[in-house]
């Protein structure tokens, strides 16, 4: 009772990337808390799956195994997860800001009258006071996000209401096996008796998984375009140089609205957190929405004609001036010194 | 098939996207006054949706909803021009303070004052918290299953919906049944623009509120056509349990909020002439980080 959930999402047997991340700061927060870590995984291949949970720390893992709950749809996950939450009244659950995480979290969050912040990039443990009732709480959730376009950030705590609940995007906490021998409980869930046949009233009648075509979380060196690129024509530029280092072409969220990229580009709290070894911003002014997305970047390049871009407080090297004269300049200079 | 009755969920949100200089104040805080306010984008590619949805089904009949401060109406307007045929503003100082799980009661009561619905389309999140959760929790409190992110109305039959919908490797498409709620993808159509014709028609549609203080040459124009007249409900017109309005009826608090301070790091200014640049690229080649 009491305990730390995440929310696990599987395909195929493979447990997604975001939910061993999200496994290993669930376990930091349970060892914080003096509580076990739980997993719930919900699916139709789960052979096995627990070899891949135990060494991230998993003390109980709850398995719901059936060929319907796979692939996910929203109401049997739901009806699921609630009845489970009903019964085990988790203080925290976590899950992954996917398109899964974020149709489901708030679905349970309803039905369970609990706050659920959404995309958060820091969690934390600590005290509240409120002095107005004169109440103190010992031990909340810190739910850290940017909000406001990313002007400020805000600190959410649910003083009253449980499991306090959280999403958080894929790439923001770092994965860690805590012990490859680790063993936990497996608890397997009687599907029948959660779900009812109206969970299942929504039908996938298509389904093509394609495999991304751009891959800019694994890319090395990222060159970055924002709204400041003026154009889409603009950022043909940014497809030379990265070519030419063998990198890829990431972008802002304001350059994404503007059409000047693809959303499976853009960088930043509501897109895809990067670490590459070289971060090239070009025109981007550096909202802290992008900059949680790249901050961790090994180097960063900044290329903008405002000096006072807020980027360039972070960045390694600051060159002021027009992107589209000093890419050339970049692309004939690292072509004559690398031959 | 008869037209569906259509519900969809707007917002009226600060314009965060393109914040200026003026946008901040000395004091590091946000300048609200100085942002623009705007019909949320996701939900103009909702209302695009319910509009082709109308334009495969005439008799269709679209309510746009939304809820927060009298110049919230701007948004009921902005949707009659593009061709809602009605709009109801839920307006009341006992809705300030809440978060989605309070907001999506307060709609849910709305509507469920609102009478009989065959679909409700909402965008997928607003752009001032992004949180994508006031569709979903609406469908949850009206006890209706859900489709987000959808980008594309495949087919539409008695009583069933096909939607493609947009994740993150590809796309499924799935069919529910109606009555259902779906949110709506940015990558979806864009909204039609202003209908001239329309734009005449509703340009001095009020709501009660707003019609006192209007310019008394107007009045009568209230009386001779109804349709100028926008809907507008306070708490005590819909059935609700005050303590799930509003602050009181929100789960999560703000514990604080922190200005953002850009944490400067020892920066090289690097001069942007063929030299500069050179040497940049040089020093990035010996380091090994490109090359």
């Amino acid at each position: 009772m009491n305990n730390v959930f995440v929310y696990c999402e599987s395909e195929e047997g493979i447990v997604a990337e975001v939910s061993l991340e999200l496994l290993t700061k669930g376990r930091k927060l349970a060892d914080e808390l003096k509580c076990k870590l739980e997993a719930v995984v919900i699916g139709a291949h789960l052979k096995g799956v627990e070899q891949q949970l135990f060494p991230y720390g998993v003390d109980v893992l709850h398995l719901a195994e059936d060929p319907r709950l796979e692939p996910y749809r929203t109401l049997p996950h739901a009806s699921i997860l609630i009845d489970l939450f009903k019964a085990e009244k988790p203080q925290v659950a976590l899950l992954g800001a996917t398109t899964t995480g974020r149709d489901l979290g708030p679905r349970v969050s309803s039905a369970l009258h609990s706050g659920l912040t959404a995309d958060c990039t820091g969690l934390e443990i600590g005290d509240h006071e409120d002095k107005k009732a004169d109440v103190t709480y010992k031990n909340l959730l810190y739910q850290i996000r940017p909000a406001f376009g990313g002007n400020i950030i805000a600190t959410i705590i649910n003083p009253d209401h449980r499991p306090q609940m959280a999403t958080v995007r894929e790439g923001v906490m770092k994965k860690e096996i805590r012990d490859k021998n680790f063993k936990g409980r497996v608890n397997r869930l009687e599907v029948n008796k959660m779900v009812s046949p109206a969970d299942f009233v929504v039908e996938i009648v298509d389904r093509h998984m394609e495999k991304s075509k751009v891959n800019v979380k694994g890319a090395p060196i990222i060159v970055a375009g924002g709204y400041g690129m003026g154009s889409k024509e603009n950022f043909a530029l940014l497809y030379e140089l990265a070519e030419v280092l063998g990198g890829e072409v990431g972008a802002s969220r304001a350059a994404v609205d503007a059409g000047y990229a693809g959303h499976e580009r853009q960088i930043g709290q509501t897109g895809i957190t990067v670490r590459p070894k070289l971060y090239i911003a070009c025109g981007i002014s550096g909202q802290i929405q992008h900059r949680a997305g790249m901050e961790e970047s090994a180097q960063i390049i900044s290329i903008n004609t405002d000096p006072e871009a807020p980027i360039n407080a972070i960045a390694d090297y600051v060159i002021t001036g027009d992107v589209a004269e000093i890419i050339p300049k970049m692309i004939k200079y690292y072509k004559k010194n690398t031959k | 098939m008869e037209g569906l009755r259509i519900i969809v969920l707007a917002k009226q949100v600060p314009d965060t996207r393109n914040v200026g200089k003026d946008a901040m104040k000395a004091d590091g805080t946000v300048n609200r006054a100085a942002l623009p306010a705007i019909f949320n984008p996701e939900d103009l590619n909702a209302l695009e949706i319910a509009l082709y949805i109308k334009d495969q089904l005439p008799g269709t009949h679209i309510t746009l909803l939304t809820m927060g401060p009298g110049r919230a109406a701007d948004i009921i307007r902005e949707g009659f021009f593009r061709g809602a045929d009605d709009g109801i503003l839920l307006s009341d100082r006992a809705f300030a303070g809440s978060d989605t799980l309070a907001t999506s009661y307060a709609l849910s009561q709305a509507i469920r004052k609102m009478g009989k619905y065959d679909l409700i389309v909402a965008g997928r999140q607003a752009i001032d918290g992004d949180t994508a959760q006031v569709g979903p929790q609406v469908a949850e409190k009206l006890g209706l299953p859900q489709v987000t992110y959808v980008e594309e109305i495949v087919s539409i039959d008695p009583g069933k919906l096909t939607a493609k919908r947009r994740l993150e490797r590809g796309v499924e498409t799935v069919s529910a049944p109606l009555p259902l709620l779906i949110t709506v993808n940015g990558t979806a159509p864009d909204c039609r623009t202003r209908n001239a014709k329309l734009l005449m028609k509703y340009k001095h549609a009020k709501t009660v509120s707003e019609i006192q203080t209007a310019n008394e040459d107007y009045l009568h124009l209230y009386n001779d056509r109804p349709y100028l007249n926008i809907t507008e409900w306070s708490v005590s017109e819909i059935e609700t349990d005050p303590a799930q309005l509003g602050l009181a009826g929100s789960p999560t608090k703000v514990k604080k909020v922190d200005n953002v301070v850009l944490q400067a790091k020892d920066s090289r200014i690097i001069p942007s002439n063929e030299e500069g640049i050179e040497e940049l690229m040089i020093e990035l080649i010996s380091s090994h980080t490109i090359g």
